[in-house]
């Protein structure tokens, strides 16, 4: 890997347009309404086509102007047809930009003579070059730093001014209405900045990929906490992130298989992506890992508690000791949940090996004790409220055991018998 | 301009080439047309844009698979199957955010689009510097290149459309339940789930073979717009399903030939824009809920409230007098009108022949007109009692809620009222009539 100025700039770049991408889009997934900005990025085009056709120049003004007009009508079109039209919000997004776009693109082919922008473009933007499009001032900052750096700048300036505003409206738009605020001022000020964030980076990393800079890090950051401030935080420091392993991965992986690089937008995209998946793997809040782990973890609880129940019954009955298969037979269970349950319970000194038999310890069988009084006194308390089949019984006693506490326990009252006949264990 | 022999040329389909893009499209639109009625009641327009982004990746790596075991990278067949397959999984993808994050369906279909489109654009870079095969061609599949369609594209696109409309004709129950119940087709049985599945089968393929003329960002427009058009015209939904065929194929017939004559037309997003002209003409002209009929019929009730109120205010003013004469005072007296519009509803009653103004300046109820005003206060008044009598609300706050049902009191309505009130003539009013000062 050669690395030069270039990348350098590059990565800042990239870096500068995916935080600034991350303020408005972040706002937009809160509010569900993220393919909002995927419509407004689609609008971009025919904007800056527009603009081109009325002043015949590439005057960065003019084409901010054009698009942020665009992109509002937009969000107004998908407003209008919504309600009056009586058509859901996804087909009327789909409606609104698609034909949009293709206007956009008809009339880039039509003005292919007086202008110099080609579809390819509006795809993969121009990240690559960018440093080659330096400020007239030759201070030796490109213009893409600068354009991607001031809307970074109004952006963060705008969500600080408004924080309380955006946070209101997005999570409760009735009562922001009631205390005063404007939710559909708020609505509109959103799509404004939507328009112009996108019109900056569509230079950048064109029209397409500016969706992904718009949703996936804040989406991937919505993932990680469950604090709005926090949020916006994380979203900034992930499309940073991205920015950088994207034009890293683009300029390393393909060389490894023979081939000389790839664009730096596309991988900025994909790493995004990459860094949602692991986000979606390993997140502490309910991540993929976590969410097996509770599972897991509940599970075994369950299996310890009724290695208990099992052993204590077994008790009543005269016998004192069970092989695992066994238990794990009587449990209903795989051998491997009860192998580990068993081995917490020893270490707990719950339950007790001898040779290649287990049983209960003192201290064990007093806690398997209130376990199956649980037990029986919710089989005596589902009997009397709701009368069914005896043999139901149990399998409803058999889930409410293992979530009774000891308060819930002194309410189900003090009986001394269960349905079946079974001695209920004394309290202690 | 073009001539009218060129005109000629292309509509009567001379040329191959356009014989061959014309009849493409026009298969495509019956076909997307069709699906997409189903697409939109289903309400999952975005779930196949997603799917037509996610189909980029899927013709890169196909092309490069091809290329690597030393086949030519370009068999269309191959390159279709390779963006099948990719469709698909980003379908998966959604899916699978959706059930197993906090996240909900408009960020997992933004996530699925732009990432799957980005890795897409980063495979194809790659693909170029293939040193076998060139994969120059492979970007038209982004924005369309119906030119570059042979005699062999169009066949297929026949015989997708052909097939798909087989299969909504027999599955037409089935999906129909699907989209507008699909809680009581499983309980009636039917396997909801591979029917759902079908029918984004279904959507790929339309969305594959729309890859070739429309172009992968454009082709959801061919699946919604028809669709969404159709639904002003019609609320059945097999009228719908022809409707959105038909407007589907007209589309693509005009695009196809637009874009031959004009120069410089890309016909993908020609044929998106007439599909959008077809939406807009619905949208404002259609029969269904379109704009037109929606005001017209707010303006048709809006009159005819106000000559009921009109009329009742008349009656009221000459309650109890042996000749119903009155003066636009006494109206205003009793209304929240002001004098003009007062005079305005006079002179529209007036020539329905309700109401005749006499020399001295005074108005006067015909007799038509006074059995008129007599129905509309009786069922006013008959709602008042009614809301007294069982709904317990206090004899001064019923006018407003009664100014409201008068209008829509049916005949069988004011019959029950009848019933129940035990009143056979007019009743008295339970409030002070007028203004309150």
């Amino acid at each position: 890997m050669t690395w030069s100025i270039i990348d350098t700039w590059i990565v800042i770049i990239g870096a500068l347009c995916a935080a600034g991408c991350a303020i408005p889009g972040a706002i937009l997934v809160l509010r569900r309404m993220s393919l909002m900005g995927d419509a407004i990025s689609h609008t971009v085009l025919p904007g800056i086509a527009i603009a081109f056709l009325i002043t015949g120049t590439r005057d960065p003004m003019a084409m901010l102007i054009g698009s942020v007009v665009v992109g509002l009508l937009t969000a107004f079109l998908v407003q209008a047809i919504q309600t009056l039209g009586k058509v859901e919000a996804g087909a009327s997004m789909g409606i609104v930009f698609t034909v949009l776009f293709a206007f956009g693109l008809v009339l880039m082919r039509q003005a292919v003579d007086h202008v110099d922008i080609d579809p390819d473009c509006v795809l993969y933007g121009s990240i690559e070059l960018a440093w080659f499009d330096q400020d007239p001032e030759g201070l030796g900052i490109p213009r893409g730093a600068i354009v991607n750096g001031v809307m970074l700048l109004a952006n963060l300036l705008l969500f600080l001014l408004f924080y309380k505003e955006f946070k209101i409206t997005s999570f409760d738009p009735a009562l922001a209405k009631a205390q005063g605020f404007h939710p559909s001022f708020m609505h509109y000020m959103l799509m404004t900045m939507t328009a112009a964030t996108a019109v900056a980076a569509f230079e950048t990393v064109g029209s397409i990929l500016v969706v992904a800079m718009f949703i996936v890090p804040p989406a991937t950051a919505y993932l990680l906490t469950n604090r709005f401030g926090m949020m916006f935080i994380l979203a900034i420091f992930l499309s940073v992130l991205a920015a950088i392993i994207g034009h890293v991965s683009a300029i390393t992986i393909p060389t490894w298989f023979g081939f000389s690089g790839t664009s730096t937008a596309g991988a900025m995209a994909v790493a995004t992506g990459a860094l949602f998946l692991v986000a979606w793997v390993v997140s502490p809040l309910d991540g993929m890992l976590v969410r097996m782990w509770h599972l897991f973890s509940t599970r075994l609880h369950v299996v310890r508690e009724d290695i208990l129940g099992v052993l204590w019954r077994l008790e009543e009955r005269g016998q004192k000791e069970l092989l695992p298969v066994q238990l794990s037979e009587a449990i209903g269970t795989t051998p491997f949940l009860v192998k580990i349950g068993l081995q917490i319970l020893q270490k707990r000194n719950v339950v007790s090996k001898t040779k290649l038999l287990w049983s209960l310890t003192d201290c064990g069988r007093k806690q398997a004790a209130t376990l199956v009084r649980s037990h029986r006194l919710w089989e005596v308390y589902l009997d009397k409220h709701f009368p069914q089949d005896v043999h139901q019984l149990h399998q409803s006693a058999e889930r409410l055991e293992h979530i009774t506490t000891p308060e819930m326990q002194v309410k189900l009252g003090n009986a001394k018998e269960d349905p079946h006949g079974s001695q209920v264990p004394a309290d202690e | 301009m073009p001539s009218l022999e060129q005109i000629v040329r292309v509509l009567s389909l001379e040329d191959y080439n356009t014989r061959v893009v014309v009849l493409g499209v026009m298969a495509l639109g019956a076909a997307s047309g069709l699906v997409g009625t189903f697409l939109l009641l289903r309400k999952r327009a975005l779930t196949a844009d997603a799917l037509s982004h996610a189909t980029l990746p899927g013709i890169a790596v196909a092309f490069m698979i091809m290329v690597a075991f030393g086949y030519d990278g370009k068999s269309l067949l191959g390159l279709l199957i390779g963006a099948f397959v990719f469709g698909c999984i980003g379908v998966l993808a959604i899916l699978g955010i959706r059930h197993t994050t906090r996240l909900k369906d408009d960020a997992a279909i933004g996530i699925v689009l732009s990432v799957l489109f980005g890795l897409g654009l980063c495979l194809l870079r790659i693909a170029t510097e293939l040193p076998s095969g060139s994969a120059a061609g492979l970007s038209g599949f982004i924005f369309g290149k119906a030119s570059s369609m042979v005699a062999s594209d169009a066949t297929t696109m026949g015989v997708v459309a052909v097939s798909i409309a087989l299969v909504t004709t027999f599955l037409h129950k089935e999906w129909t339940l699907l989209c507008f119940d699909e809680k009581f087709g499983s309980v009636q049985g039917w396997p909801v789930l591979r029917l759902d599945i079908l029918l984004m089968v279904m959507v790929a393929i339309v969305t594959v073979v729309a890859l070739q003329s429309v172009g992968l960002v454009l082709a959801v427009a061919m699946l919604i717009i028809p669709a969404a058009s159709a639904r002003y015209w019609t609320t059945k939904i097999t009228p719908m399903l022809i409707a959105a065929a038909s407007i589907g194929c007209l589309s693509g017939w005009l695009g196809a030939v637009v874009s031959a004559l004009v120069p410089r037309m890309p016909t993908g997003p020609i044929i998106v824009l007439i599909c959008g002209l077809w939406f807009i003409i619905s949208f404002i002209a259609g029969p269904k809920d379109g704009l037109i009929i929606r005001q017209w019929t707010r303006l048709y009730l809006n009159r005819r409230i106000a000559k009921q109120h009109i009329l009742r205010a008349m009656w009221e003013v000459c309650e109890g007098n042996a000749v119903p004469e009155f003066t636009v005072d006494s109206i205003v007296y009793v209304r929240s009108w002001n004098k003009r519009t007062v005079i305005r509803l006079l002179k529209k009653v007036s020539k329905l022949n309700y109401v005749t103004q006499l020399p001295s300046g005074k108005w006067l109820l015909t007799e038509f007109g006074f059995a008129e005003a007599a129905r509309v206060v009786r069922n006013h008044r008959l709602w008042e009692m009614y809301l007294i009598t069982y709904a317990d609300i206090a004899p001064t706050h019923v006018d407003r809620d009664a100014d409201m049902i008068e209008h829509v009191l049916g005949r069988d309505l004011v019959a029950k009222l009848e019933l129940l009130l035990d009143a056979t003539k007019i009743p008295q009013s339970p409030h002070k009539i007028g203004v309150t000062l």
